[in-house]
């Protein structure tokens, strides 16, 4: 999230793409301060201000983990299998993180 | 004369695992591997727990490597841009006479080569370089 939003700033095109465990990171309605951690709800909301619009969910890993795509913060498109693979060619660098 | 010479890449290289990680150790073997072959590295970029390799303070048993003074003296020979993530660094205690100064802190334990900056800076780097190459998770 961090570096999407600091490539954003420099002016690169940036998309966001949700996998595994990463998934969770787009449930709404989380309580993180009962954990004494903090929310990256206000970080998430400020990626579309920042030109981060584009974001993809792996449909399978929001699956594994009982979760839909109504349930999540952001309007992120669920994509699977060779949809990801196709999507990963788009792009001149991918990092994942 | 040299053929080689066509084929010279940049290369920009983020490690994300900690001194005692084996991809510190692959890193840095890659970095010098680039080096030997006549490529060049535009930056190095630490982040996560690789900014501990930028502390000073560590110290090894006599009888193991110790990773953190093989980087600094590769980086140093080489005269390389060593970036180390700030924020990254500040949370595990890897500070700077600046950052030391600035927040108060009794002690500073990083350094030359090392600069501490943002996560700009890899976005940089990977934007100028022919191949961008990720070490660790």
């Amino acid at each position: 999230m961090d570096l999407a939003l600091a490539a954003a700033a420099f002016g690169v095109p940036v998309s966001l793409l949700f996998l595994d465990s990463g998934v969770m990171q787009l449930l709404k309605g989380q309580e993180s301060a009962l954990i004494k951690q903090k929310s990256l709800t206000a970080n998430l909301k400020a990626l579309p201000i920042f030109g981060v619009e584009d974001l993809f969910v792996c449909q399978h890993s929001l699956s594994e983990r009982g979760l839909q795509s109504n349930q999540l913060l952001l309007p992120a498109k669920p994509v699977e299998g060779a949809e990801i693979a196709a999507l990963l060619e788009q792009y001149d660098q991918v990092v994942t993180l | 004369m040299f053929e080689s010479r066509l084929n010279v890449m940049k290369f920009a290289i983020a490690l994300l695992a900690g001194p005692q990680d084996p991809a510190a150790r692959s890193a840095l073997s890659f970095a010098q591997a680039a080096l030997d072959g006549g490529h060049q590295i535009s930056r190095l970029f630490f982040y996560r727990d690789a900014v501990h390799l930028a502390s000073d303070l560590a110290v090894q048993p006599q009888d193991e490597s110790d990773i953190a003074r093989e980087w600094r003296e590769f980086i140093s020979s080489n005269e390389l841009d060593a970036v180390v993530c700030i924020a990254a660094a500040l949370r595990r205690g890897v500070l700077n006479e600046a950052e030391a100064s600035r927040w108060e802190r009794p002690v500073a334990n990083s350094g030359q080569p090392w600069v501490l900056s943002g996560l700009g800076q890899w976005v940089d780097a990977m934007q100028s370089a022919d191949r961008a190459v990720t070490f660790g998770s």
